[in-house]
């Protein structure tokens, strides 16, 4: 597996999850992903992103364009140095909220790509890599 | 330490003119008074001369930090904000004081030509001070920037958010953009104030515009309904286009309260039906 192109991009501040997002769809359409499939990688960006900056205090979001014997795809992984989450079950768990949220961003973000890793631990923050393949 | 003598001083306070001049023509030449009347920057040229001898009378130092240069950093902090009005970029704005450089070490040199020691003492010191007074000038500049931009985004907010009566009880209000927390606070507040002051029945909330549907947009859209239901309205979402709609599905996002059309004018139509309107006859 090739690493054809990559980058980071800060995640600190609500606007920001705005520029997670318009990076994010830029890089599926160079990937040549389906309408569908971009936006449905943009939606998981989108609640990465916000979780970074909401409950991380903040992070980065590193991306890979990957090519596997001709196909083409992107990942992304969020990082933060923030509490991390002490219940990994319970926090994918489908309307389990810490906070005043639907409890919908981290397993929705499962359902919408193809690969998903969430790697936390409390005190140590918390890393979760998404890949969707074009 | 070496100090900004009074000779300096004099240098300056008797070859004023000269110095006014080839300022403004440093100025002019460096595009620096685009839009700007010439009497109002012979003023500020004029006014700021006579703090920079006040401010070097004062022995405070070459530290802008001094209160005897209190008088030049207001002078500064006003010019900035007016220069971020009228749309001047840093550059321009900052030259201001960097556009006097020139013609000051002119003076100087010509002043202390038989000393070379204290000519580049005293270069270096007006060249610190006026540095620091270029810095004391970009940010602030800065800030007022930052507060025209505000105010710009603040007046964009409430533009990009119109809620239209399309019929006798029937508002819409097609959303377009990034709905962060805040927009969406603004778009929720304005729609329930419209029902309110037009007696209308239902609100029709189209999404056609809105590139991502997340759980944050779709808590705000829920949160809304909910709040129109309450004041005795009903609510339609319009504009869930195909893509929207499957990624909703796999985000696990349960909007099976809401009532929902595809488009603007099926939403229409059934809050005709129910409003008793009759688009045929009317239209
Ligand atoms: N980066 C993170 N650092 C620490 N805790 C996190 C992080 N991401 C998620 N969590 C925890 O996991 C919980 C579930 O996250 P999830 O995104 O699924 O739901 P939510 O953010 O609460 O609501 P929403 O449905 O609006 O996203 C959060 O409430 C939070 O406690
Ligand atoms: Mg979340």
């Amino acid at each position: 597996m090739n690493v054809r192109d990559s980058g980071s991009l800060p995640v600190r501040i609500e606007q920001d999850v705005v520029l997670a997002r318009q990076l994010a769809r830029k890089l599926a359409g160079e990937c040549g992903m389906r309408l569908v499939d971009l936006t449905k990688l943009v939606t998981a960006v989108s609640e990465l992103a916000r979780n970074t900056v909401v409950y991380g205090g903040g992070g980065d979001m590193d991306w890979q364009i990957l090519d596997n014997y001709g196909r083409t795809g992107l990942r992304l992984l969020f990082r933060d140095e923030g509490p991390g989450i002490p219940d990994i079950n319970l926090a994918l768990t489908d309307g389990w909220t810490s906070g005043g949220g639907l409890g919908l961003g981290l397993t929705g973000a499962r359902r919408l790509v193809d690969e998903f890793e969430l790697d936390t631990a409390p005190g140590q923050g918390t890393r979760v890599t998404i890949t969707r393949w074009a | 330490m070496a100090a900004l003598q009074g000779s300096t001083l004099d240098a300056i306070n008797s070859n004023q003119e000269q110095l006014l001049e080839q300022w403004i023509a440093s100025l002019e030449a460096n595009g620096a008074t685009r839009n700007l009347k010439e009497q109002v920057l012979k003023q500020e040229t004029r006014e700021f001369l006579q703090l920079l001898s006040e401010g070097l009378q004062s022995g405070s130092g070459n530290s802008l930090a001094g209160a005897g240069w209190d008088a030049v950093r207001r002078f500064l902090e006003k010019l900035s904000s007016t220069r971020a009005q009228l749309g001047h970029d840093s550059h321009q704005t900052v030259y201001f004081i960097f556009a006097l450089k020139g013609p000051l070490f002119a003076l100087l040199q010509a002043h202390y030509r038989d000393d070379p020691a204290t000519l580049a003492e005293q270069l270096w010191l007006i060249s610190e001070l006026l540095d620091s007074m270029g810095m004391h000038t970009i940010r602030t500049y800065q800030a007022s920037r930052e507060t025209v931009i505000r105010r710009q985004q603040e007046e964009l907010l409430e533009l990009s958010t119109p809620v239209v009566k399309l019929w006798d009880g029937v508002l819409a209000l097609p959303l377009i953009g990034t709905l962060d927390s805040q927009r969406s606070q603004t778009v929720m507040e304005s729609l329930l104030q419209r029902i309110v002051d037009t007696g209308s029945e239902i609100a029709i909330i189209d999404i056609t515009g809105v590139p991502t549907v997340d759980t944050l947009v779709a808590q705000h859209l829920l949160k809304t309904v909910t709040a129109i239901r309450l004041m005795g309205a009903d609510c339609i979402i319009s504009g869930i286009r195909p893509q929207i709609a499957q990624t909703i599905v796999h985000l696990g996002l349960d909007l099976g309260t809401l009532t929902t059309k595809a488009n603007l004018s099926d939403a229409l139509k059934l809050a005709l039906t129910r409003v008793g309107g009759d688009l045929g006859q009317r239209v």
